[in-house]
């Protein structure tokens, strides 16, 4: 391939991945059976000219290919304000489907049907995504930066580096939650513990020690998201509830998580007071995520402020009913993008509320709003209330 | 003089800027290379032209993206110096490289003895990074 054998475009598509091997000392490679693109996100000029470059010299992916979230929403394109960014958006997604990929347009590619099965090698990008599939799917991903998940979905190929390897996916560090006790039975519990291991951890593989069974895969999506958004986590070990975790772990470091840690967090990632808006649905909501805010927002007085839910595109075509349970209740639904990547959100709103650890760490930085942290419910109350309202 | 190893080769000369906590380049800095990350401790300072210092990257993998975008707008820094190996950031400057032509120099070396207030200079072939200062 490197030869260009296969064609120009797979060529530099292997360049890639060969210099990748070679930095992170890889042996070989491995094939791959599906990969996670996140590069249809555009990022400037360069986003729309790597993609074009590869379209141009004749490049194609060769396995199964999904789309991390774009700058637009095509199913609602007058959500994006930006005029430039909604039509460069669009073009880099159009350029992606063309190369082959499926035009999924989700963050939470683990919500669709085909999920790759414990200890497939797969090359996925978004940091999300990958601390997902690694942990609770068992499957085996590096973290892939833009430009590399698209290399690999065109070679069928990926380092044998990193997570990929058995030897990289032993924990280093325990996390003792049961002092946590029932606090690990509410949802915000695990934004906020995923955003405290991750600070404590930064780049290594916590194991979690407590968490009790009945844990959703909502709740470990928001734990790993938030975990890899304020470290480098791309694997986590759940004892007794995710596929690779140990059962012996008694010489590895040990620290307790208490309420009173979780709570220093939850402060960490908040203001309150003022409420300009709210965003939940970071990383994209799942069908039952969506089917819970319709039962609470489905009675009740009406917001007092803008309620924006994120989700992918096929959760939407899911909903039926239940999409006019929301968008009667004043929420605006936002498929293919999220409210912190792109210009949804009106610049003079400074105070958004989020149940979501990860959308409290970036948007500050991204789209220059003071966020705050609450449960679902707490984010209903609050729009209801057009202040921030917290149950405790 | 300091040896390290090349993840993307290049030269450059400029003066040091040493992070003091891990930095993604994506939700951390904007197109003008200002860092923006409202938890980083050096909110605010301008990456541009520098000689940037940092133990790794950080989070999201989109900061091959974000790089590699500022080195086609000449706002990236002028090289940077690791002290582990990290996948996404050379893979920023080597799609740079394809496309531009521009080559930012990324390097991982034992850093400590480089001096804040220094004209660095780095030479990183494939083979190997040399590293020399001067002080003013």
């Amino acid at each position: 391939m490197l030869g260009g054998r296969d064609g120009e475009g797979v060529a530099l598509a292997m360049r890639v991945i060969v210099g990748q091997a070679r930095i992170s000392d890889a042996p070989r490679l491995v094939e791959i059976t599906s990969a996670h693109v996140d590069s249809c996100l555009y990022h400037g000029q360069v986003s729309l000219d790597f993609a074009h470059r590869l379209g141009d010299l004749g490049a194609r992916v060769r396995v199964p290919t999904t789309l991390n979230v774009g700058s637009m929403d095509l199913i609602h394109p007058a959500l994006v304000r930006d005029q430039e960014l909604a039509t460069a958006g669009r073009e880099l997604m159009t350029a992606y489907v063309d190369l082959g990929c499926t035009p999924t347009f989700t963050c939470a590619p683990y919500q669709l049907p085909n999920r790759p099965a414990l200890g497939e090698h797969i090359a996925w990008a978004e940091s999300n995504a990958i601390v997902f599939a690694n942990s609770v799917l068992g499957a085996r991903t590096d973290r892939y930066g833009d430009f590399l998940d698209v290399c690999a979905a065109i070679t069928g190929r990926a380092p044998y580096a990193g997570l990929q390897t058995t030897e990289a996916r032993q924990g280093t560090v325990v996390f003792d939650c049961r002092p946590l006790g029932d606090f690990l039975h509410t949802e915000l519990a695990y934004p906020l513990l995923g955003h405290h291991i991750g600070s404590v951890v930064g780049a290594g593989i916590p194991v979690l020690v407590g968490i009790p069974a009945d844990v959703t895969e909502d709740d470990l999506k928001a734990l790993g998201a938030a975990a890899a958004s304020a470290g480098g986590v791309a694997l986590f070990h759940a004892v007794d509830i995710t596929p690779e975790a140990p059962r012996e772990f008694a010489d590895l470091p040990t620290s307790e998580v208490d309420l009173a840690t979780l709570q220093r967090v939850r402060r960490e990632l908040s203001t309150t007071g003022e409420l300009d808006a709210v965003s939940v649905g970071t990383p994209h909501a799942s069908y039952a995520e969506c089917l819970r805010l319709a039962e609470l927002v489905a009675d009740g007085p009406p917001f007092k402020v803008p309620f924006y839910l994120s989700t992918g595109r096929a959760t939407r075509g899911r909903l039926g009913p239940t999409l006019e349970v929301l968008e009667n209740a004043g929420v605006t639904v936002v498929v293919d993008t999220c409210t912190y990547v792109t210009a949804i959100l009106s610049p003079d709103w400074k105070n958004v509320m989020t149940n979501s650890g990860k959308w409290a760490h970036y948007a500050p930085g991204n789209i220059n709003v003071n966020a705050v942290l609450g449960s679902l419910a707490e984010c209903v109350a609050s729009a209801r209330a057009g202040q921030v309202v917290l149950d405790s | 003089m300091i040896q390290g190893r090349t993840l993307h080769p290049g030269t450059a000369t400029g003066e040091p800027i040493r992070l003091t906590a891990p930095l993604s380049f994506w939700g951390g800095t904007d197109e003008h290379g200002r860092i923006v990350d409202a938890h980083h401790p050096q909110r605010g300072a301008v990456l541009t032209g520098r000689i940037l210092l940092m133990e790794s990257g950080r989070g999201s993998s989109s900061a091959s993206s974000v790089l590699a975008e500022q080195i086609r707008a000449r706002t990236a820094p002028a090289a940077i110096i690791l002290t582990r190996p990290d996948p996404i950031i050379p893979l920023g400057a080597l799609v740079a490289a394809e496309l531009y032509n521009l080559n930012l120099p990324v390097v991982v070396a034992p850093y400590d003895d480089i001096p804040d207030h220094a004209l660095v200079h780095i030479d990183a072939t494939p083979a190997r990074a040399t590293i020399t200062w001067t002080t003013a």
